[in-house]
Order: C-alpha cells, then sequence, then structure tokens
C-alpha cells in the first residue's frame, strides 16, 4: 500500500490488520509517534489523518492509504509550531513519552478552536495520558500556544 | 527509594563492591586523557575529557556525562548546571549524553550506577562541583601559560580564560589542559556566589522532546534486529509446560518462537508480527502454587496476622498497659492495593551479543545490576556488557529490579535466537507482568489523655519485603525487618511525643513479585500515619493543623512546611459550598512536605480542586525542577489515591490496561500550587517526596467534608 506521511509517499509492505502505528515506527522508521496502550486509551500514538488527531494504534494502515498523515516529526520543520514553542517555553516535558501525542492533540485542538477555555482544553485533552503529570504546564502551554499562534499568524 | 542516609555506611559499600571516596570516583585521567590529548592535528579537533564527566570540544561545546538517568524528574538539565556552576562555562553550550555504564559513574553512597531513591542531586552535589572546578582549574592553568601570565592572575568566565581583558575560550585550551595534572585540591565556591545554581532553568531535553527526536528504549534501531514479544505465565510463579508455535510461525513476519527461563518469545521482522504470532501461540502452563492467589485471601490472611504483633521495629513504654488503662482507645484497620507502575513507556530492551561481548540499549535505572546480571548470564567481565542507556519513558522505579527482570529476559532471547532482537512488553505485560508496589494492610491502636493528645500508639504492618530474596536482602534487611516496609511509620516524627508506642512488622511470602513504587513505603506509611493522626485529632475535637503541630517539635523542618503551606492554603478560613480541606506532612527521602487539599464531593466521588503543598528540601538547584516535582508526585499519588488497584483472582491480576487500571486525566486536574520553604538545611530529593502526603490530604479532607473516614485505597465513598 501507499502512505502519505509528512508529505512524502512510502510503499509499505504491511499486512491489512496492522495499526498504522507500527507501519510508522517499525517499517516507515518514523518513532516519534509512540505506543502507550494499543488500544486509544492513552493517545501516545496520535497522528494526524487530514488535519485531525486520530489514534493511531487502531487505526489500520489500510484505511488511510493515500490520505495526509502528519506525525510529530512533520509538525514543523525544525519544532518553530506554535504548540512546541509553547511547551519549550512553559517547560512542560519531563520523560517526554507521551509528548508527541500530547502536541499533536494541542495542534489540533488550537487549530478547531484557536481561543480554547479551559473546559475546551479538559475535553480535548483528557484522551491523553501523563504519567509524570504535566498536566497544569499542559493547560499554560495550550493557552501560550493559542496565543503565539495568534500572534504570529500561524497557519496549521 | 532506599532510606537513603543509612546506605552510606560504608558496610554497604562494601557489599556492593565498587563504591569509594568522592575523589577517586571523579577521575579516570589517565586513560582517558592521555588517549584523547595525543599532540596531533587529527587530535586536536577531537572533543577533550579533563575527567569522566566533561568534555570539552574545539567547536566550544561542553558536554555532561550524565552518570543518572534521565526519566522526566530533570537530571537532564539540572545535574549539569551543578558541573556547570564550578566549570564557568558558557551554559548555552552545555549538551548532555548519558554516560556509560562504568565504575566511575557509581553512586556516592550506593557505590553501583543507578538512579534510585531521590538520591541523585545530593549524592553527586559536591562529586560534580568538584569535577567541575577541576576542570575550570586545568583551563585556567592552560589559558595561564598560553597568556603567559600567573594562573592566580586569571580568572575562568562564561567559557574564556581571562587574563585583563585577555581571553582564551575553553575550546581552544582543553587540549592543552588536559595534559595538565589534575590539582589535588579545589575550592569550592560559596553558595552566597552561585550564579546557576538556585535559578530556575528551562530544561534541556525539551526541544528533542517536543519533536519526536529523543530517543527511548523502544525507538533504538540497530542493523538486523528483530523484534520479540514474550508470552509469560498468567499465574505468578507458573512456569511453560509446553508449547506449539505452529500456528504463530504462520503469522506473516514471524520468524521463531523459542523457549526462555520467563516464558516463550514470539520472533517477528516487526512488533505487529511478534505481537500476533503471540496471540497464536498454543502454550500450556504449569501453574504451581499461585493459582489459587487472590487478593481476597490475602486480606484476610493479613488480618489474622494484624490481630498479633510482629517483629518490633520501634518501642518505648508499656503500650500494652497503656492501652488497656486508657478509656475509649481507637483502634483502626488501613488497607493499600498492589500497584503497577504503569509507566508511559511500556518495558523494552534491545541485545545484541558479539564475539568481544555484549551490547544493551535500554531505559534503566540500574545499569549497576543490569551491567553484573548481564556479566554473570554469558559468563563475560562486567566491562564487556555495553549499557547504553537512552530515555526512559518513565521510571517509577520499575526500571530497577534487582535481578534486572527485563533486561535479563531480553539477554536470553538475544543468546538463544543467535540475533540482534529487541524485546518489547505490551501495556497488558506490563500491567499483570508483577514488580508491584506491595499490598499492605495497617493496624493501628491509640489511646488518648486528658489533653486529647496520644498517650499510646500501636502500629503492626502487614505485607511483603520487597528486599527479601534480592542481592540487596544481606545489606539491607536487619533483623529480619525489611526497613522499606516500616519507613515512614517506625521513624514517624508523631512517636518521640507518645510515652508508649510499638510499630512492628509482618512479612508474609507470596509468589506475586513486588519492587518499590515511587516513595517505596512511605507511599502506605504516610496515608496510614497522616490518616490516623487525623483521626486522634478529630477524637480529640481538635483542629487537625493544631494538633498536628502540638505533636510536632517547634523547630523541625515539618513544622515549618506544615505552617508554609497552611498560611498559603489559607488554612481555617470559609471554602465555597460543599468544598473542604484536608492535610498532611510526611518526610521522605531527606525532604519534607505538607500538602493541603481542597475536594468536594461530585457523583458520590471525592473531587479535588486545589493543592497547596510546601516543601523543604534543603538546597534547592533549579526552582522549576523542585516545582516539576512536586506537581508529579502529586499526581502519581493522587492517580493511586483516586484510581489505582491491582487485584487477582485464581492467581491472575485481573486488571489489563488503563481502561481498568485507570490514572489520572487533564480534566481531573486540580490546581497545583509549589511553595519552597527557603532552606539551608541537608539537601534531600524531589522525584518521590511529593507523592506520599497526597493520598492521606484527601482522604481527611473527604472526612472533613462528609464525615466519612475512608481507610483504603483507593479511596471509595460508596
Amino acid at each position: 500500500m501507499e502512505l502519505l506521511v509528512n508529505g512524502q509517499k512510502h510503499q509499505v509492505d504491511a499486512p491489512a490488520d496492522m495499526p498504522l502505528l507500527w507501519v510508522l515506527r517499525d517499517l516507515i522508521g518514523l518513532t516519534g509517534t509512540k505506543f502507550g496502550c494499543g488500544m486509544a486509551q492513552c493517545g501516545a500514538c496520535t497522528v494526524h489523518l487530514e488535519g485531525q488527531p486520530i489514534r493511531s494504534c487502531v487505526t489500520p494502515a489500510s484505511a488511510v492509504a493515500g490520505k495526509a498523515i502528519t506525525t510529530i516529526e512533520g509538525l514543523s520543520k525544525d519544532g518553530t509550531h506554535p504548540v512546541q514553542l509553547a511547551w519549550q517555553e512553559v517547560d512542560v516535558v519531563q520523560c517526554g513519552y507521551c509528548q508527541s501525542g500530547q502536541v499533536m492533540a494541542a495542534a489540533a485542538l488550537i487549530k478547531n478552536n484557536p481561543a480554547p477555555s479551559d473546559a475546551d482544553i479538559d475535553t480535548a485533552m483528557s484522551g491523553n495520558l501523563c504519567r509524570c503529570g504535566t498536566y497544569q504546564r499542559i493547560r499554560t502551554a495550550v493557552h501560550r500556544a493559542a496565543a503565539l499562534a495568534k500572534e504570529s499568524g500561524h497557519v496549521a | 527509594m532506599w532510606r537513603d542516609r543509612d546506605l552510606a555506611a560504608p558496610s554497604r559499600r562494601a557489599f556492593l563492591k565498587t563504591g569509594g571516596a568522592l575523589v577517586i570516583a571523579c577521575f579516570v585521567p589517565f586513560a582517558i586523557r592521555r588517549a584523547l590529548a595525543e599532540d596531533t592535528p587529527a587530535a586536536a579537533k577531537k572533543p577533550v575529557s579533563p575527567n569522566a564527566f566533561i568534555r570539552i570540544a574545539p567547536d566550544e561545546s561542553v558536554t555532561i556525562l550524565l552518570k543518572h538517568s534521565e526519566m522526566g524528574q530533570g537530571v537532564w538539565t539540572s545535574i549539569p548546571m551543578v558541573v556547570a556552576e564550578e566549570l564557568g562555562c558558557d551554559w548555552s553550550r552545555v549538551r548532555v549524553e548519558h554516560a556509560p555504564a562504568a565504575p566511575e559513574y557509581a553512586h556516592t553512597a550506593f557505590g553501583m550506577q543507578m538512579t534510585g531513591g531521590s538520591t541523585s542531586t545530593w549524592e553527586s552535589f559536591d562529586q560534580l562541583r568538584t569535577a567541575g572546578a577541576m576542570a575550570r582549574e586545568m583551563l585556567v592553568a592552560a589559558g595561564a601559560k598560553k597568556l603567559g601570565a600567573a594562573p592566580g592572575d586569571c580568572r575562568a568566565e562564561n567559557g574564556y580564560v581571562m587574563h585583563g581583558e585577555r581571553k582564551l575560550s575553553y575550546g581552544s585550551l582543553a587540549a592543552a589542559a588536559a595534559k595538565l595534572p589534575a590539582p589535588a585540591e579545589v575550592k569550592l565556591k560559596d553558595a552566597s556566589a552561585w550564579t546557576l545554581i538556585g535559578k530556575p532553568t528551562r530544561r534541556l531535553d525539551s526541544k528533542a522532546k517536543v519533536t519526536g527526536t529523543a530517543e527511548y528504549g523502544i525507538d533504538v534501531k540497530r542493523p538486523d534486529m528483530v523484534v520479540a514479544v514474550v508470552a509469560r505465565s498468567p499465574v505468578f510463579g507458573g512456569k511453560v509446560q509446553r508449547f506449539d508455535a505452529t500456528k504463530a510461525k504462520a503469522v506473516p513476519g514471524v520468524i521463531d518462537a523459542v523457549e526462555i527461563p520467563s516464558g516463550v518469545a514470539v520472533v517477528g521482522r516487526h512488533f505487529w508480527a511478534a505481537k500476533q504470532g503471540r496471540a497464536a501461540l498454543v502454550a500450556e502452563w504449569d501453574d504451581g502454587a499461585g493459582k489459587s492467589l487472590s487478593t481476597a485471601g490475602m486480606r484476610e490472611d493479613y488480618r489474622k496476622l494484624a490481630a498479633t504483633p510482629g517483629k518490633t521495629a520501634k518501642s518505648a513504654g508499656d503500650v500494652d498497659a497503656a492501652l488497656k488503662g486508657a478509656p475509649g482507645a481507637i483502634e483502626a484497620e488501613y488497607e493499600v492495593p498492589f500497584l503497577a507502575h504503569a509507566p508511559m513507556e511500556p518495558l523494552n530492551c534491545t541485545v545484541s551479543i558479539g564475539k568481544d561481548g555484549c551490547d544493551v540499549w535500554t531505559g534503566t535505572q540500574f545499569q549497576g545490576v543490569d551491567q553484573r546480571v548481564v556479566s554473570e548470564m554469558l559468563g563475560i567481565k562486567p566491562e564487556q556488557v555495553r549499557i547504553h542507556t537512552t530515555f526512559l519513558g518513565g521510571g517509577f522505579g520499575r526500571r530497577a529490579t534487582p535481578n534486572s527482570d527485563f533486561v535479563s529476559e531480553a539477554v536470553a532471547v538475544a543468546k538463544a535466537t543467535g540475533k540482534t532482537v529487541k524485546v518489547v512488553w505490551t501495556r497488558e505485560d506490563d500491567i499483570r507482568g508483577g514488580y508491584y508496589r506491595p499490598m499492605w494492610l495497617s493496624r493501628l491502636r491509640a489511646a488518648l489523655g486528658e489533653d486529647g493528645k496520644p498517650v499510646a500508639w500501636s502500629h503492626t504492618i502487614v505485607g511483603q519485603s520487597i528486599l527479601a530474596g534480592t542481592p540487596f536482602e544481606a545489606a539491607m534487611v536487619k533483623d529480619g525487618l525489611d526497613g522499606t516496609s516500616i519507613e515512614g511509620a517506625a521513624d514517624s516524627p508523631y512517636l518521640a511525643a507518645i510515652p508508649a508506642h510499638r510499630v512492628d512488622l509482618h512479612s508474609p511470602q507470596s509468589p506475586v513479585t513486588v519492587l518499590w513504587w515511587r516513595s517505596v513505603g512511605h507511599s502506605h506509611t504516610a496515608f496510614v500515619v497522616e490518616s490516623f493522626i487525623d483521626e486522634l485529632a478529630a477524637a480529640a475535637k481538635q483542629d487537625p493543623l493544631e494538633y498536628r503541630r502540638a505533636l510536632l517539635p517547634k523547630d523541625s523542618r515539618e513544622r515549618r512546611a506544615l505552617d508554609l503551606a497552611a498560611e498559603k492554603f489559607g488554612w481555617g478560613k470559609p471554602l465555597p459550598k460543599g468544598h473542604a480541606a484536608g492535610l498532611a506532612v510526611h518526610e521522605s527521602f531527606g525532604s519534607f512536605v505538607a500538602q493541603v487539599a481542597e475536594v468536594s464531593i461530585e457523583d458520590n466521588k471525592p473531587r479535588v480542586h486545589r493543592v497547596v503543598c510546601a516543601i523543604d528540601c534543603g538546597p534547592v538547584v533549579n526552582p522549576l525542577t523542585v516545582e516539576a516535582q512536586m506537581q508529579s508526585g502529586i499526581v502519581f499519588g493522587l492517580s493511586a489515591a483516586l484510581h489505582g488497584e491491582i487485584t487477582l483472582k485464581d492467581g491472575r491480576t485481573e486488571q489489563s490496561n488503563f481502561h481498568d487500571y485507570p490514572a489520572l486525566r487533564l480534566a481531573e486536574m486540580p490546581n497545583i500550587e509549589v511553595h519552597i520553604v527557603p532552606s539551608t538545611d541537608k539537601m534531600g530529593g524531589c522525584g518521590e517526596p511529593g507523592t506520599p502526603p497526597i493520598a492521606p490530604a484527601v482522604a481527611n479532607a473527604v472526612f472533613a467534608a462528609t464525615g466519612k473516614r475512608l481507610r483504603q485505597l483507593p479511596l471509595r465513598l460508596a
């Protein structure tokens, strides 16, 4: 099948039921997207499918062949997406393992809702677990990312 | 993880056979320096190591070799700050790498390379400031020579050696400096002269972690690497009896299935193939004695044990007489469940065995142990086991096993297959895989005097020893007492104010593997002691804050933390309707933490709105780290207090993934305020001490809100 990941086409030989997560990680070699639960419970595997967040661990790669997939590696060229900048400024990360998913979820949130309230953030981000407990700084950083996106006129 | 100060005793160091004094651990001057300081043009471009912790390159980058494992706790930033403070380099040029496994990177108190016990900052604070200062002195000496000045007339500043207005960069001096003798002694800066230590400093690993480029063990790629998933006994203590891999091998991408001591490893071209292959594997297990095990049954056994006194850990006066003679003795039973650590990154380990040794790529907290275990497995020298530490996607104690379980298993698979292999655990493997925080049951009895203060206190603890049966037992279990079972209870600061007291311990055995879980024994003792003290305050009809203050010594660090938290919270001031406050204070790992929780009841469940936390951890290296670790410890403890429970039936763990072993989510996140007590007292840790007080603070708030005393975790009102 052919996958379109971060604007690049990849020919992959994978069983039809193989989740997108493992095609990205083990066949294409993009390991920024993480495995946490394998059943859409933790959000570590979040990627964008045509701009909207999906859980790649339960999405068969065959179901998204040819559609535009964006992973953490493709979110920005050099870590300058407003969410990535805000995350660094607010010093969000700890172990960092869930943060690819958190960043992808937050990027989709501020794209869909340029000025999210705390309640909007709680709703949009509660599918993303963080065992280190970075939630408070995530809340702060989402607001900051929204402000940065507005200031810079960032188009996602 | 361990009672830190005890371990600095020479006998324990001797047990671990490496150890040694600060300055010795500080240097590998000869071999590395000679290798790198060859005076050739090629060598001149190479980075130079004045010592084992610092490498300076001609491009002015300064690489700190981090002997600790970065698992979220922030050592990737705070430890280099300690080095850089004395080195005097340009902070913006600092890079960090995990150090290899080698004796010079041993923990100064434990004598082996490891990260745990909330010790990293204090155990290396003098060692690494000294390493930085020695390198600086060598650079100054080299610079002075080139500038034709006396070293005493030169100074180090922001990556330069300065003589008046003339200056030479560290990068240009490193090769010459490395050829100089290391100074025998260096003078460390006075605390008042610190410019980096104490300054809020952002993390150095942020960018890699928000761009997906940070490498965790699970991301490791090696040439011709295969991936294995292991079928392990569903019952604790069980063994594989026979297996049929025909169907497993028919799964596309599956290469092999091999028996190893822990089960059957199914090996595939990639994870998905191995996992599907394992699902198709037909295996029969010999369950052994573990098959009748249940947590319900264990609870009954523990209850019976708790009715009899265990091994005495601490005692004063005649407790039984005092309890008998007092009217209205108060009695309570507390219980906490088994808990899985559930780090976000499932366990994994990549191994390649070659002719000259073995390479291990993994996120481990226990390089020293892993190196020894693997060398014994393969019959090679420890230094032939090359451990490549990656970032850890969470540790919480799970990546520090005395038997190197997930590392030795991967070595077994590599040995059996003859391939470079990455073993990956699924989340189900993790939740069901044991190495749990033990289940604990406590029976408490107390009697109050006329002033309401306790005059007798009896605490019987029942639960599995973490250290029994491990190589640490001989050194760390004294007179049958595992210190990690009773920490926070036998040394409770309240006991000194109670004339008759006794703390005793039963350590029953079971096939369930148990391990340190962030804050270890304190994860149950703080809940029990701080809840029971609250019960006594209520029985005495006294304010919980004033009751504690009256029992704690006036100048104690507990009192300072408690007073600051209470003041910042506004203890005693009116709260919104339906809200109530509870508090707790607890020392662990050398730090003193008080927390006040504001709680209401929603849908018959506790909802935590706000937590005010005060910590006295002595001198602070990075306030941003302390704040993050308090938030982190509170969330970890709150996950357990509100949700965490592993139960067993028929020898099998009943939970399997985050749907039935939930962790705190963002929508449940309270607003946490962290306040640091200004302190020049002895430095403590930060990784774990935030966890113990939150469960009792919330339970005490639930009592204040409802009048119901919840004595079991997770907290359930119905």
